[in-house]
């Protein structure tokens, strides 16, 4: 009865599973989504990369909440909820707080983490009061401006996806173009400036194409999150690989594999924002890239550590072996592991050591207990000696 | 005579409205291995960006070989301090040296298997050719220097720049650019050094610019490097450098 149970309880969230596939694959409004969270995953994964090595991870949160305004601003003065319109105001109150920030760092004495917090604070501010005067207008209670606020990707529809594959695929084509340039400022400013390369419009570019990647992403994973969405991707993908290419290409990777999975996960339950699991999706990636990566993940680490450290104890036994070998030049005598352990600063080590220097073949036991260097062992002994020498 | 690889007159850099480099002079001869010398806050590091046109002056005139440095960019070679750039960042070391090319390269052009050659024969040079796939973050102080240094190298030019190049490196790191910018000067290029080590210019230099805010003094080490030009520019810090120096001239 009990177990039965379970078992059914199994068995329906496999349906459940298999359902969503199906969906995903067959049902239209499902499909349209899925391709937009995509979209905006590869776009902000990608660039985010680049916001990242340039120290901008910040900007982008600022940007995102400054887009606000832009959006509630874009519909009070046209009285329209097209995505197209509204992204075009996100877009221009993203700039707009960009330069803004830009020319108070240049400016004045303030630094820039706090220009960033203050620009974002005073457009967030100013969009969140714009919106709240919005939804008490008698005719904007339908506007749904606030889904912005955590995004909502159900609100997709097909023509929002295509304009943001074109807007996605202009933005990605712009950076394979100027890939040399833009990887050249982000790694050393002042030199691409040596070069005659005009550092400050290649600057802005730059930038221009992560506010509009943050601005694609806006509608599904909204403003208050969106900035997860370009620091997290690129710092999983940092971890898997030393190469600006694949960073940029793992990043996108990772980003639609948060998107689509985050809303696809809260397409299948009712009323859950997109944006907050679409940003738990990513976490785990980032979780799961520090662990494991094979380049600096943790454990990774903590496994090279440990065969970095046996391989050290097997080094110093090997030379106790040698050493004592030595003092009987003439003679293969077998020496106890005592007298290893009396000579070894790490006595626990020595019996894993010898059977691993005997695995090696570096060591044989020639009796009970009886411990000696093979031919193979003394001639690493000596190569370590000289090389010491 | 021969046109100066640098004619710097009347450089006026502030910042705010505090000056940096006040009304200096500067004239270097090409063939010279030049160090620039001077206290902390002294200018040194701006007089060279503002060369290279990082800097925009206040007042003042900078040519390079007879013309402006906008028009001269593909004679000039440049090593940043070694400190101004992320030396995590994602890439390899004969990427790095390859960015010495992107400025001959010019717009959207990729770089290519002559890039590649150049950049390993210049890593050659500093000795590092067996680190080319090496990832810069696994570099020490010394190596990263020459790195620097190679992708100075395959910009081949005639002019080179170097802002405290021997920061940081150990003793043969230090000897091995030393000669190297000696070869440099023996093809015939010229040398900028921004420099510390006071008791080595005499053996390493034969030009130097000394300057506080002001130039102090212009010209050939065995003429300007006196312990009066060393007591204005430096103050009176500089008493034990100087008595060691008045033993040597």
């Amino acid at each position: 009865m009990f177990s039965s149970s379970i078992v059914r309880g199994q068995w329906s969230t496999l349906m459940d599973i298999s359902q969503l596939f199906y969906n995903l694959l067959f049902d239209y409004t499902l499909r349209t989504v899925a391709l937009g969270s995509a979209i905006l995953g590869i776009v902000s994964g990608a660039l985010g990369s680049f916001a990242v090595l340039r120290k901008q991870s910040l900007l982008g949160d600022a940007i995102s909440h400054a887009a606000l305004p832009g959006i509630v601003l874009a519909f009070l003065l046209t009285r329209s909820r097209e995505p197209v319109i509204l992204m075009l105001g996100a877009l221009i109150a993203g700039w707009l707080a960009t330069l803004f920030m830009l020319n108070v760092i240049r400016t004045t004495r303030i630094k820039d983490d706090s220009a960033l917090g203050l620009v974002l604070s005073v457009f967030f501010g100013f969009g969140l009061m714009l919106l709240t005067f919005t939804q008490r207008l008698p005719d904007a209670t339908q506007a749904g401006l606030d889904k912005f606020l955590f995004g909502q990707a159900a609100t997709l529809l097909q023509r929002d996806v295509v304009t943001m594959a074109i807007i996605g695929v202009l933005a990605i084509a712009l950076l394979m173009t100027f890939w040399k340039e833009f990887k050249l400022i982000t790694f050393d400013t002042e030199y691409a400036a040596s070069l005659g390369y005009p550092v400050r419009f290649l600057d802005v570019l730059l930038t221009t194409l992560l506010v509009v990647a943050i601005v694609l992403g806006l509608q599904t994973v909204g403003v208050v999150l969106m900035s997860a969405m370009i620091v997290a991707p690129a710092a999983a993908a940092r971890q898997w690989t030393d190469k600006l290419k694949n960073m940029v290409i793992l990043g996108g990777l990772f980003g639609a594999m948060a998107g689509v999975s985050g809303t696809l996960i809260s397409g299948s339950a009712e009323k859950i924002p997109t944006g907050p699991v679409i940003v738990l999706c990513m976490s785990a990636i980032v979780l799961f890239s520090m662990l494991f990566a094979t380049n600096r993940g943790l454990v990774w680490n903590w496994f090279r550590n440990l065969q970095n450290r046996r391989q050290l104890r097997a080094q110093a036994v090997l030379g106790d072996l040698n050493t004592l070998a030595m003092q009987h030049p003439n003679e293969a005598r077998g020496h106890s592991s005592a007298v290893l352990r009396a000579m070894s600063t790490n006595p626990e080590g020595v019996s894993l050591a010898l059977s691993q220097l005997k695995e090696q073949g570096l060591a044989q036991e020639l009796g009970k207990d009886a411990w000696a260097l093979t031919q193979a062992g003394l001639d690493e002994a000596g190569k370590t000696e000289e090389k010491e020498a | 005579m021969a046109v100066n690889a640098i004619d710097v007159t009347d450089l006026t850099i502030a910042y705010k409205d505090k000056p940096v480099l006040w009304d200096v002079d500067m004239e270097v001869p090409s063939g010279t291995l030049m160090a620039i010398v001077g206290p902390n806050g002294a200018g040194k590091t701006t007089m060279i960006k503002s060369i290279l046109g990082l800097i925009k002056p206040a007042a003042g005139q900078v040519l390079v070989y007879g013309k402006p440095y906008a028009e001269q960019r593909h004679l000039v070679g440049y090593v940043p301090q070694r400190g101004s750039v992320d030396w995590d960042f994602p890439t390899s070391v004969l990427d790095v040296v390859m960015m010495g090319r992107y400025g001959a390269l010019g717009w959207l052009k990729r770089p290519g298997a002559s890039e590649r050659a150049a950049a390993l024969d210049a890593l050659d040079k500093v000795g590092m050719k067996s680190f080319a796939e090496r990832q810069i973050s696994q570099l020490s102080g010394g190596q990263q220097q020459r790195v620097f240094l190679a992708r100075a190298l395959v910009q081949d030019a005639q002019l080179y720049f170097m802002d405290e190049p021997f920061q940081g490196v150990d003793a043969t790191t230090e000897r091995a650019i030393v000669t190297l910018l000696q070869e440099l000067r023996s093809a015939g290029k010229t040398v900028v050094v921004v420099h510390h080590d006071l008791q080595t210019v005499p053996e390493y230099f034969d030009w130097v610019t000394m300057l506080n805010v002001r130039r102090i003094a212009c010209g050939p080490v065995g003429d300007v490097f006196t312990d009066e030009n060393l007591r204005k520019a430096y103050g009176g810090k500089v008493a034990f450098l100087s008595a060691e120096n008045g033993r040597k001239s």
